[in-house]
């Protein structure tokens, strides 16, 4: 079985993410669970990919094998073409968590620069930077407050600017708007388009929640639990995503889709258990205006 | 009158109120129910024992002072290094951690006997290390706490950094022990003050409060005894303001109120 490069020209850049084989076992006092098993996907440069499914079906496990926070127990992991430590080490992605995780004795601007700081960056090219982040996430005028002093939706913004410090080819996602009212929700959501296509950057996308991973995605990963797998990928095509997407029948039509796929009820065009969703090929995201 | 005066005018009344009446009470009980002075002596007769023995009892503060402030510095400084090793090396806090938990369940008195016949009458030095056991030992539990917490979202932020654990140090655990730090601080800063003067009833050089409300006693001057209690207490409050106002230093910045 050869799963080749899409596009099988040489000279093509690897995929952001090449998942092959990848399953993870846990080890407990009570035996083994097997959190994942043979997951296979491949996720292109700038492509936007959310992993949904109910819980315990692995997605948020998936994500930190990808970000090497977790080995895998069998497989082979890929990040910009490199081993996923590799990629750890060359800072290939940002991270954000469902807790956005801030430094409560930092200011908004020390917050967002602390990788830059970290990996030794001057100041002046961090404070560059982090000035740019800031007007991104659009909060400029909190510069120099606290994240206590901020909202849940403005702290969980800093973490992604604090995410995106560093320019990464690709951000990496676990439910960062899990814990934010759903007005507050969909606005992050706009702004997350918007950024994703400013930077480029591709995305993987943990999420419960199906209006989000449709409106969001260029692919929909729909994974099912015990053992954890993906069973279904559903492919998004809305075009460029504004607050008008959300009134579109075909974002109603995508939502149905990835609510079968959830249920275990495959709708016509999509794949078995199991098979590589190379197939499928990189989609190349549209949607968002100045993406490359 | 602005509001900020009032607000800390609406917090003072309550216990100044309290404490006014209760020595009102004090003095009401003790001059109604005829209680002898060797039982209780009355507010009045302490107030005028204090007047007589101010300088002594001043003179005597200096020193308990002195040796609870030597004997917290040393002992908040070892508690602080001890947790930070055993934070490090989880071998080296498993072995310490119970002879750190036996340390604080030891009475003063059951030590300061024994230091005080270590050395010559006339050294301070078993007083400073009662006191600096004392102080020891809520520095050492409240430090390794605050650099033992890391929350598994800045653990795995960490990592995704790929820094090294002398990194996260710096970063994270340090400033995250701040706060635990001066929590112990405030206990150890009482708890200096209680060692000082306690110390000194079991021997060694009697210059100290201690001494001077044991000779008093001795000498069945109980308002007088008594007197020297008041400056016990005042002491520590100062050492407690002390520890509460190095807090808001420190870490005023960080409870800041919204702009």
């Amino acid at each position: 079985m050869t799963r080749s490069e899409p596009a099988a020209e040489p000279a093509a850049p690897p995929a952001a993410v090449q998942l092959r084989g990848v399953g993870k076992t846990f080890t407990l006092r009570r035996g083994t669970v097997v959190a994942l098993e043979e997951i296979e996907l491949t996720i292109g440069r700038g492509e936007f990919v959310s992993l949904i499914g109910p819980s315990g079906c692995g997605k948020s496990t998936l994500l930190r094998i990808i970000a090497d926070l977790l080995n895998p127990t069998t497989g082979d992991v890929r990040v910009n073409g490199k081993p996923a430590r590799r990629a750890r080490q060359d800072q290939d992605y940002g991270i954000a968590f469902q807790q956005a995780g801030l430094l409560d004795w930092r200011t908004v601007l020390a917050n967002i620069e602390l990788p830059l700081e970290l990996h030794g960056a001057n100041h002046g090219k961090r404070r560059a930077r982090a000035a740019e982040l800031i007007e991104l996430v659009g909060l400029s005028d909190f510069a120099k407050h606290r994240p206590p002093q901020l909202s849940g939706g403005m702290q969980q913004r800093v973490a992604i600017a604090r995410a995106l410090a560093e320019s990464p080819t690709l951000l990496l996602m676990d439910e960062p708007f899990g814990a934010l009212d759903e007005m507050t929700r969909e606005r992050m959501q706009n702004e997350l388009v918007r950024i994703a296509g400013e930077t480029g950057a591709a995305v993987v996308f943990v999420t419960h929640s199906i209006p989000e991973a449709v409106f969001l995605s260029d692919r929909v990963a729909v994974m099912s639990a015990r053992p954890g797998q993906i069973s279904e990928i559903v492919p998004v095509d809305l075009g460029p995503r504004t607050d008008d997407t959300r009134e579109a029948p075909g974002f109603y039509a995508a939502i149905t889709q990835v609510r079968e796929a959830l249920r275990g009820r495959p709708v016509p065009k999509t794949v078995e258990v199991g098979v590589s969703v190379d197939a499928l090929g990189p989609g190349v995201r549209d949607r968002a205006q100045g993406a490359p | 009158m602005s509001a900020a005066l009032r607000r800390v005018g609406g917090s003072l009344l309550p216990p100044v109120l309290f404490g006014v009446l209760f020595i009102l009470g004090w003095q009401l009980f003790v001059r109604a129910a005829n209680v002898r002075t060797f039982v209780l002596p009355a507010p009045t007769d302490i107030w005028s024992a204090a007047g007589d023995a101010h300088a002594r009892i001043i003179t005597a503060a200096g020193h308990s002072g002195l040796n609870a402030l030597v004997g917290l510095i040393v002992g908040v400084v070892f508690g602080v290094l001890a947790a930070a090793v055993a934070s490090r090396l989880p071998v080296f806090g498993g072995a310490i951690t119970p002879i750190v938990a036996g340390l604080a369940a030891m009475p003063i008195v059951a030590l300061a006997p024994l230091l005080n016949n270590m050395y010559s009458p006339l050294s301070s030095l078993p007083r400073r290390e009662v006191v600096a056991i004392s102080a020891f030992v809520p520095i050492f539990f409240n430090v390794r706490r605050g650099l033992s917490e890391l929350s598994a979202v800045h653990r795995e932020l960490m990592k995704s950094y790929a820094v090294s654990e002398t990194a996260v140090l710096r970063t994270i655990r340090i400033p995250n022990a701040l706060p635990h730090f001066f929590t112990g601080l405030r206990i150890a800063s009482s708890l200096a003050v209680i060692a000082a003067v306690v110390s000194e009833y079991f021997g060694g050089l009697q210059d100290g409060l201690g001494s001077r409300i044991t000779s008093s006693v001795g000498a069945s001057d109980y308002p007088a005894a008594w007197a020297s209690v008041v400056g016990a207490v005042i002491l520590g409050l100062l050492f407690y303001l002390g520890a509460v106002l190095l807090e808001r230093l420190v870490l005023g910045r960080r409870a800041a109120p919204a702009t």
